[in-house]
Order: C-alpha cells, then sequence, then structure tokens
C-alpha cells in the first residue's frame, strides 16, 4: 500500500490541507476558463472541460482509494472524520433533484413546497438521537445485517434486503436520469450519451474503493456542488440588494412579491398558486371541512413521511458506520445536517429570486419585447429546451409563440402583426429551469452555467454512488456472503462485491437511458417505503428489549406491503383501488362526477380512450381519506409499530443474551457488537 | 475485543444511563416534532408577523429557515449533553 493512497494514513492526517488544496484548484480551474471564455474559447469546450475535469478529479480519488481490505471496501475501515463524514453524508443524500429541481418546486408551489425543505432536514435529527450511534455500536457492514441479528436469521435479512432494494433502485436510476437531463439541456450532449458519462462516472468512484473510494469522492463532490449552487445566487444577491447573502435578502423580495399579487389580483390575473406564495394551502379561508382537512393532512403528512423517510434510507444511514467512534457517529449527524442546510435554505432564495424576475420583466411585457430584449435571452434558451412555455407552447420562436397566443387569446386579426401582453397565466416554467437559468438572469458569462452543470453532475454522481454501493453491498455481503457461501475468501467476496456493482450498475443505466417518467416520479415513493419498511423495525428493535423476531417480520411484511398495495393501487389499478374503497375516498362532488361520467362512457365503449379518461378520472377520487400517494408512509408507518408491538406482546419474549446484546449496543463504550459476535463464532 | 457484557458490577449504572439517555433523547424528538409540526399550524397566522429589517413573514420564514437553524443547533446540543451523560456514568469511549 502506497503512503499516498487516498485514505491512507498521511492522508488521513492532512486531510485539512488536502482539500483545502482542492478547492483552491477548483477555484483556480474555474478563474482560468473564466479568462479562456473572455477571449475566445467556444461555450461547449467550457462545458466539456467541466466535465471532463471534474470526472477526472472524481477517478483519480478513486483509483488512489482502491483497497483490497473487507472494512476498507465496506465501512472505509471506520476512520473517517465527523466532519468530513458529514460532507461526504450531505453529498450523498442531496441528489440532482435537490440540487436542480428542488428551487423549482418552491417555485411553484410557493409555501407548499417548503415541506421538501423542512422534510428533508428534520429526518437528521432522528438519525442523530434514535438510530445512528446505536448502529455504529452495533458495528454493521449493512442494514440487513442489523435486521438478521436483532431479528435472528435469514427472514428478517431477506425483508430488509427486499425493504433496501425497493426502496433504492427507482431512487438511482432517477439520478441517472438527472445526469443525461443535465448533459442534454446544459451542455447539449445527446440524452443517452451524457447517460453513459454518468455511469462511467459512478463506476470509476466506487468500484475499485467500495466505501473509502465513495467517501472521498463524495467530499470532494460536496465542495464543487455547493460552490456551483451560491456562487451564482451570491452574485444575483449582490447586483440587486449589493449584499452577497441571498438567505437574508430575499425576505424583501417575499414582501414585494406578496405585493406584486395583490396587484394581479386587482387586474384579473389567476396567481398561483392561489392562496399566494408564501401562503399555506390550509390556510385558505375559503376552505372548509374535507378539502381543508385534505391540504393539512398531506402537508404535514409529506413532512412526516419525508423526514422518517430520511431517517431509514439505507444509503444515508450506512454512511455513519463509518466514522471511527460512537461519539464522532453522533456529532457527524450533526455536520451532515450543517453542510445540507447550507443548501437547502438557499433554495428558496433562488426560487423568490426567480419569480421576482418573472413578475418584473415577464408579465405584462409584450411577446415582441420577451423576444427581443438582450436581458430576458434566457426565456429563448431555455424555451428551446422545452423548459419555459409561452401560451402553452414551448418558447422556440416567435412566430410559433404569437400562432399559439393566437389560438390561446382568441385573436381574429392579423396574427403577423399580433403583439398581445402577457400575463402570468400564459408563462409556463419547469422546476428544473429555476436553478438553470439563474445565471443568464444574472447576466453571468457562460462559464457560470458550466459550473452549475458540473454541481448537478456532482450531486447526482455523488447520489448514485451511495446508492449503488447500499444495494450492491446488500447483494455481495448480505445475500452473497452471508445466505450463499459463508466460507468465501476475502478476495473472492470483494471480487463479488465489484462485479454485482457492475451489474446493478449497468442495469440502472440500462432503464434510465429510456428517459423513464414514471421511474423519476417513483423516488418519492422510497420515502414512504422506507419509513414505513424500515423505521419502525429499526427504532423499537434498538429502544424496545420486547420487541420480537416475529414481531418485527409481521411488522415490516405489513407496514411495508399496505404502504406498497396503497401506492400502486392508487396510480396503477386505480379504478378498482376506488371501487373497492369508494367509502373512504374524498373528493370534490364534481371530481366524482367526473368519474361516474367516464365510468358509464367505458361501459357503453370499451375503447383504450375511455379507458384513460376513467384511469385518469379514477386517480383523483381514488384514496384514502385524502391522502396522496407521496404521504403515503402515514398509514404504513403507525401501523408497523402498532403490528411489532402487538405480535411481540404475544410471542415468546427475547433471550436474556439477546437482551444483554441491546444493553450494550446503548452503551458506547467498548468494541462493536456484531464483530465480537462473529469472532466467537469462529472460536466454537 | 469488547469487555465482557455482563459484568455485574455494571448493571446499577447501565440502568442510571439508560435513563439519563432516554430523558435527553425525548426531550430531543419532543423539539424536534414542536418545530417539525406545531409551529407551522401557525404558518397563516404567523405570516400576518413581519421580521423586522428583513422582511421575511413569520410562517414562511420559520419553514424556510428558522426550523432548520433549531435542527442543526439541536443536533449538536444533543451529541453535548449525551457526552456529558456518557461521562457521567463512565461508559464513554476512551
Amino acid at each position: 500500500m502506497s503512503v499516498e493512497q487516498a485514505g491512507g494514513r498521511d492522508f488521513l492526517s492532512n486531510l485539512g490541507r488536502v482539500y483545502s488544496l482542492y478547492t483552491f484548484s477548483f477555484l483556480g480551474c474555474v478563474i482560468v476558463l473564466a479568462v479562456l471564455e473572455q477571449v475566445g474559447m467556444p461555450k461547449p469546450w467550457i462545458g466539456y472541460a467541466f466535465v471532463a475535469l471534474t470526472i477526472g478529479v472524481y477517478a483519480a480519488i478513486g483509483i488512489l482509494s482502491r483497497t483490497a481490505e473487507v472494512s476498507e471496501y465496506y465501512v472505509a475501515g471506520r476512520k473517517v472524520p465527523a466532519m468530513y463524514n458529514g460532507m461526504a453524508t450531505a453529498a450523498d443524500w442531496m441528489s440532482a433533484a435537490s440540487f436542480i429541481g428542488m428551487a423549482g418546486s418552491l417555485y411553484l408551489l410557493g409555501y407548499n413546497g417548503l415541506a421538501f425543505i423542512l422534510g428533508w432536514t428534520g429526518g437528521f435529527v432522528l438519525v442523530a438521537t434514535l438510530i445512528a450511534p446505536f448502529l455504529r455500536k452495533f458495528g454493521a457492514y449493512t442494514i440487513p445485517d442489523f435486521f438478521s441479528f436483532r431479528y435472528g436469521g435469514k427472514v428478517a435479512r431477506t425483508l430488509a434486503i427486499i425493504v433496501l432494494m425497493s426502496c433504492s433502485f427507482t431512487y438511482v436510476v432517477a439520478q441517472i436520469v438527472g445526469t443525461g437531463l443535465i448533459g442534454a439541456r446544459l451542455l447539449n450532449m445527446d440524452y443517452v450519451v451524457a447517460v453513459y458519462v454518468g455511469l462511467v462516472g459512478i463506476l470509476v468512484c466506487s468500484m475499485l474503493g467500495g466505501m473509502r473510494a465513495v467517501t472521498w469522492t463524495q467530499v470532494a463532490q460536496y465542495i464543487v456542488l455547493i460552490i456551483a449552487y451560491l456562487i451564482p445566487v451570491v452574485i444575483l444577491s449582490a447586483q440587486q440588494y449589493g449584499i452577497p447573502i441571498p438567505q437574508l435578502t430575499y425576505g424583501d423580495v417575499l414582501a414585494k412579491i406578496a405585493a406584486k399579487e395583490a396587484a394581479l389580483r386587482a387586474a384579473g390575473d389567476v396567481v398561483v398558486p392561489a392562496v399566494g406564495y408564501i401562503n399555506p394551502s390550509f390556510g385558505n379561508p375559503a376552505l372548509s371541512g374535507a378539502a381543508l382537512w385534505v391540504e393539512y393532512v398531506n402537508y404535514f403528512g409529506l413532512i412526516l413521511c419525508l423526514m422518517v423517510g430520511t431517517a431509514s434510507l439505507p444509503h444515508v444511514l450506512m454512511r455513519f458506520f463509518t466514522t471511527p467512534s460512537v461519539r464522532e457517529a453522533r456529532k457527524s449527524v450533526g455536520w451532515s445536517l450543517l453542510f445540507i442546510f447550507i443548501l437547502y435554505f438557499t433554495a428558496p432564495a433562488y426560487a423568490a429570486f426567480a419569480k421576482m424576475e418573472v413578475y418584473n420583466n415577464v408579465v405584462g411585457q409584450n411577446l415582441a419585447t420577451l423576444f427581443s430584449a438582450d436581458n430576458l435571452s434566457w426565456i429563448r434558451s431555455y424555451g428551446r429546451v422545452g423548459l419555459i412555455q409561452i401560451c402553452g407552447v414551448d418558447a422556440t420562436t416567435l412566430e410559433a409563440v404569437r400562432t399559439a397566443c393566437a389560438r390561446v387569446m382568441q385573436h381574429t386579426g392579423d396574427v403577423a402583426s399580433f403583439n398581445p401582453t402577457i400575463q402570468l397565466r400564459h408563462f409556463g416554467i419547469q422546476a428544473d429551469a429555476i436553478v438553470i437559468s439563474t445565471p443568464e438572469i444574472a447576466g453571468l458569462p457562460y462559464v457560470i452555467a458550466g459550473l452549475v452543470a458540473a454541481g448537478g453532475l456532482a450531486a447526482a454522481l455523488s447520489t448514485a454512488d451511495g446508492l449503488l454501493l447500499a444495494m450492491a453491498n446488500a447483494l455481495s455481503h448480505d445475500v452473497y456472503y452471508k445466505m450463499i457461501d459463508q466460507n468465501a475468501s476475502t478476495e473472492k467476496r470483494l471480487v463479488v462485491a465489484r462485479v454485482l456493482l457492475i451489474v446493478v450498475a449497468i442495469a440502472a443505466a440500462y432503464v434510465a437511458s429510456f428517459r423513464p417518467a414514471d421511474i423519476v416520479a417513483m423516488v418519492a415513493w422510497a420515502f414512504s417505503l422506507a419509513a414505513a419498511g424500515f423505521f419502525p423495525a429499526l427504532v423499537l428493535g434498538i429502544w424496545w428489549k420486547k420487541a420480537t423476531t416475529q414481531g418485527a417480520i409481521w411488522g415490516i411484511v405489513v407496514g411495508f406491503g399496505i404502504t406498497l398495495y396503497y401506492l400502486v393501487g392508487t396510480r396503477y389499478y386505480a379504478p378498482a383501488f376506488y371501487e373497492t374503497w369508494k367509502g373512504l375516498s374524498i373528493a370534490t362532488a364534481a371530481q366524482f362526477q367526473a368519474y361516474e361520467a367516464a365510468k358509464a362512457a367505458y361501459a357503453a365503449a370499451a375503447t383504450p380512450a375511455n379507458w384513460v379518461v376513467l384511469d385518469r378520472t379514477a386517480q383523483v377520487v381514488a384514496n384514502w381519506w385524502g391522502v396522496r400517494g407521496i404521504s403515503s408512509g402515514v398509514f404504513g408507518l403507525p401501523l408497523g409499530f402498532l403490528v411489532i408491538w402487538a405480535v411481540s406482546k404475544f410471542t415468546e419474549e427475547p433471550s436474556q443474551e439477546m437482551q444483554n446484546f441491546i444493553d450494550e449496543i446503548r452503551r458506547p463504550k467498548g468494541g462493536v457488537v456484531m464483530e465480537d459476535k462473529a469472532a466467537s463464532a469462529i472460536g466454537h | 475485543m469488547a469487555q465482557a457484557p455482563d459484568d455485574p458490577a455494571q448493571k446499577p449504572d447501565d440502568v442510571g444511563y439508560w435513563k439519563a439517555t432516554q430523558k435527553l433523547t425525548f426531550t430531543a424528538v419532543g423539539i424536534w416534532a414542536f418545530f417539525s409540526f406545531f409551529v407551522h399550524f401557525f404558518a397563516p397566522a404567523l405570516n400576518g408577523i413581519s421580521i423586522p429589517i428583513l422582511k421575511f413573514p413569520l410562517g414562511y420564514y420559520m419553514a424556510a429557515q428558522g426550523s432548520l437553524i433549531v435542527f442543526v443547533v439541536l443536533i449538536f446540543w444533543f451529541c453535548n449533553q449525551q457526552e456529558k451523560i456518557d461521562e457521567e456514568f463512565g461508559v464513554s469511549e476512551d
């Protein structure tokens, strides 16, 4: 082993110096590229330079961190200091959706979008207090390890593997779709080419060094993504307010947005969301009874599911296996959240600035100005890649939009000279456009757009790395080593781990190459599935000694099962689901009527077109008490706890030996529990 | 190698340690629940209050920044308190 190896002792004692040097070199490269742009380097080259440069660095770290030791491969040798594990966890956690999509969701949803901000941060309190220190003390390599140990045997381990795979696979596909979209939109690459570039980027980081390599690349990726996220909006804030702290200056923007919305309403325009940008939907005075309940249960239900889901996702929890001690594991959760917080408390600023830009410079302008003004060139740029629509069509050319507007506004005269004023209701923007277009809105050079692309890639790749490792480790450690060949040699285990990693990665990239729209929507499922499947058994396994094997098995089956049933039923079998659970459905009278009409039409003529209408209207009414699929963990989570408790009461309580082990897990002092047990098993 | 888990001399300490840990944890989870859910029920009313100088509507601010800051501080505070408990009961790592 050479001393320069990333993860080696020399490297570990010089972490601060290594990563400071890295950060300054990265900023230096940005400045060099900015200068090159000014002297005439073509734009696509700058974009490619960013991709090649950053992926090259990740690959170098990945190769330097190669390892032949099992504990290095699975848990980075448990040598990662709290702060660096925090950075790695932050990159692991923040996905392409956080980086590119979240600000856009806030723009579109207003206050209600903050459920994502709250939901994706608050869960770390649960990780720090209820779970991480105990799992670290236990000393597992994977989450299924803990289930197998605590709930004795293969059934629990198998169930844990099923839950883990179903949460992680759609999630990783969405990350690879994210790399494809970033390549296509920001760098004008072919989508499928960008997908496979992403695949290579993921494999070079993770294959040779497993967790060790992924850890040190994720730290590097965090630095890139946070710089890329902050720079555009900091400059925008400095331009508009003279203060480069967008997180503080956007308060004033919010006040202006509220005033502007009042003016728009007075002028008869439609404001989206209807209740206003800063107000929650459950604060709408027009709502009452069931309609109000639906808003409450979905807003707070979503926060609960995202938080508990965060505290249950295997690719996050396994990061806390890598710290040197229980104390560091706890503290590193705090660091993780601090590093995540830096991005999440900036996202609403992005959204507010974009909203203000649209209100000030788009709404009320005439069409000709939108297509000629220099400061609005971003509308044309992002219209061309399908991110901005005017009058319902992509804002590509003035002619196309003018024709569409003439139709929408029922203009009867000469179309060629038609130059309408654009109202808010005519202007559509995709969520992904907000972060991507901010550099151009601020009038920044292309190099910043390249930087944002590099940041988005870092976010997508780092999350994909963590997810792939979680899945491949479950397959190689839990399925192969623990269930198929317990006598496998170290070399063989690592070969199997790497082969499975490549297989899962290629499968994910292959699915992603079809641009599956459904898969991306399914990512939201992962949180409810993880919350219902893992959280009750995990928490009770640590906090309640009397939780039994039977209790946990039934708890997972029922909690996970009911969540999956609800998600699949309401999404793919909506008419049947509604007919089965009619009495529990909450919807408006108009929505019920629409469904009954569609049902009658389909009964009269069973055509595919009628089926589409029936299915669409059924999805609106197919629910239990108005709960949307994304919040479906509100059923499975409490039910999981209830079932574990009830079944445990009726089954024989865990052995004294097991209860002693739980005591040991709760006590920070002493070595890890699992390895001790493995050692004693060998001694038998 | 870990020390023997069932050393009888440690038993009473274990009970006290776990009680103190439980109390701290439930406090932390209580604060978490308050700032995750409870304050946001009042978002419509809180939006009527504007934070001086910064001009944030308070309801929006609590969901966009306020609760997040509480979460970050809460975890570091929790770590600190838990370390004190660990030391007090002699179960902290070397």
